[in-house]
């Protein structure tokens, strides 16, 4: 069910693991869900210089935060912004429909982590993350999304 | 170095026995008459039918051959008996169903559909190891009251209910008691007329027979309503061609099985056994789900907390490891596991579930492997589990 590379980058996730002293990190998805990934990324001069990642969720869930890492290494922070869901499933060579909400989360940890760096920085920004509510809704589950809403 | 291929998921399908090959052979290619045909391998056909039957009602402890109607699966005959008896009991007020919240989707997914059609259904809670206790069947019956579903034992849990007690209690307020036994035929002694059961569903791929051929008991006596329309087939309760290949095969699956019985649960609970607690002694951190008394031989369950189900899936196959989960991720549905979260789990628990089920082939050697390929995989996984970070961060600060 799952792409060569959906499997490679389950079996070997790149930049698997925590950075000391991160300038941004973010974390969404919620254990209800079944998916959390949290995303460190280390930033000098406005230019993405590490991300790391640590995910807790199914095979489709660490590709992705793995092909999301690997996209905006070495990437100024625009253009990370720049990257979607879409653009993480197409360097995977697709996800099965029932995994789309995967590439959804990892372009929230992206956003996530970069709002946390902006905060931290005092810096403007022309897009804010909301923060996920619990529930990214790539699920489908709406009457779950409600409710985390309301937690 | 070749991987080795260990399945462990018998819960789900096992293979066909070579016997129970041998014994269809004739009927695909030598004696494929139709059943319902007058002429001599019509007739072959026929016969094979009729002693399949009698085979399966001896097997069951049913009173008479007449009793067992085969079906196209184990579903088919829950749908059969569920949605039959309410049908028939329809328009002499009849309006109740009793179930469990553990149920199979087969008997699940049918109560569902015939709440929307307007029939009322109690799903009855379970204990925090899957079992459904008999006095809470007897609060539940009303006077329209139609019939009580409960399994024999769980597919994912392994949880074998209080059968015979629920039973006394449908004899005694004179409602049907279906009994899903898909699990538990051939693993579990049966008897149907001892056990007080009107109705009961088994299934031949369970239990080494082939897929695509199940069986619905029905006590003598009690009337459903039909499911499958058209020829006469089944004394014309239930048409289509007879499976007559499956049938044969089925019924010798259940003869071996019941003949070997004591010997493989024997084999295959020492084998769980030896999983679960070198599982449990092993890697930290895991739960066991479901009872450790009164639980079918074969079935264990385990939650690995801070992963999730669908990784250590893909990960064990890696290694040649065949088994399945309650992971919402793993079965195409985005909820884990009914039962588990009917159990009492919290979703997280839910998520990082472990089915395994043993079977015929399986060796010391296998667990063996299992339990190494375990701890290597689940240490790996939890290495990259924001939640095990968490928690080790909080331990620390304690």
């Amino acid at each position: 069910m799952y792409s060569e590379k959906v499997m490679d980058h389950f079996m070997n996730p790149r930049n698997v693991g925590e950075i000391e002293d991160a300038d941004g990190v973010g974390q969404v998805g919620n254990a209800k869900c079944g998916d959390i990934m949290k995303m460190y990324l280390k930033i000098e001069d406005g230019v993405i210089v590490d991300a790391k990642f640590k995910t807790f969720g199914c095979g489709a869930a660490v590709a992705t935060s793995s092909m999301a890492t690997e996209l905006i290494k070495g990437k100024t922070i625009k253009e990370a912004e720049m990257i979607t869901n879409k653009a993480v499933m197409e360097a995977l060579d697709g996800l099965p429909p029932a995994k789309v909400h995967c590439s959804v989360l990892a372009e929230e940890a992206i956003a996530a982590a970069l709002q946390d760096y902006r905060a931290r920085h005092g810096l403007d920004s022309d897009s804010t993350y909301e923060g996920c509510s619990g529930c990214c809704g790539g699920c489908g589950r709406l009457d779950q999304h409600d409710e985390n809403n309301g937690e | 170095m070749e991987k080795p291929v260990i399945y462990l998921d018998h819960a789900a399908t096992t293979y066909v026995k070579p016997e129970v090959f041998e014994a269809m052979k004739p009927y695909f290619i030598e004696q494929y008459g139709n059943a319902s045909s007058l002429y001599d391998v019509g007739r072959a056909s026929r016969k094979a039918v009729e002693e399949a039957r009698a085979a399966i009602a001896r097997c069951i402890g049913a009173a008479e051959p007449g009793e067992i109607y085969f079906t196209g699966s184990g579903t088919e005959a829950d749908n059969w008996a569920i949605k039959g008896a309410v049908y028939a009991a329809r328009k002499k007020g009849g309006k109740h169903i009793i179930t469990s919240a553990i149920e199979h989707p087969a008997v699940m997914e049918t109560c569902k559909f015939l709440k929307k059609e307007g029939f009322d259904v109690t799903f009855l809670p379970v204990d925090s190891e899957g079992f459904v206790n008999p006095e809470d069947v007897e609060k539940a019956i009303r006077p329209d009251t139609v019939i009580v579903s409960i399994m024999y034992a769980n597919n994912e849990i392994g949880t074998i209910q209080p059968i015979k007690a629920i039973g006394e209690i449908t004899r005694k307020h004179g409602v049907l008691f279906h009994c899903d036994a898909v699990q538990a035929a051939g693993t579990i002694p049966i008897d149907v007329r001892d056990l007080g059961m009107d109705l009961l569903s088994i299934s031949s791929h369970k239990f080494y027979g082939p897929k695509g051929v199940g069986a619905l008991y029905i006590r003598k006596g009690v009337r459903l309503e039909n499911l499958i329309h058209g020829g006469h087939q089944e004394r014309g309760k239930r048409a289509g061609t007879e499976n007559v290949a499956g049938i044969v095969g089925m019924a010798k699956a259940l003869e071996l099985a019941i003949a070997n019985m004591e010997q493989y649960t024997d084999k295959i609970s020492k084998l769980r056994d030896k999983a679960r607690d070198l599982i449990l002694s092993r890697i930290p951190y895991v739960r066991l789900n479901g009872p450790v008394e009164n639980r079918l031989p074969g079935n264990l369950n385990l939650s690995f907390q801070f992963i999730e189900g669908e990784s250590l899936l893909l990960l064990l196959d890696m290694k040649g490891i065949k088994a399945s989960s309650g992971s919402a991720c793993s079965s195409g549905s985005l909820d884990p596991s009914h039962v588990l979260m009917a159990i009492g789990l919290t979703h997280e628990i839910a998520h990082g579930s472990l089915r395994l089920s043993f079977g015929e082939h399986n060796t010391e050697a296998d667990v063996d492997y299992l339990v190494d390929a375990l701890e290597e995989i689940v240490a790996r996984l939890r290495s990259m589990s924001p939640l095990y970070e968490d928690f080790v961060k909080a331990n620390k600060q304690t």
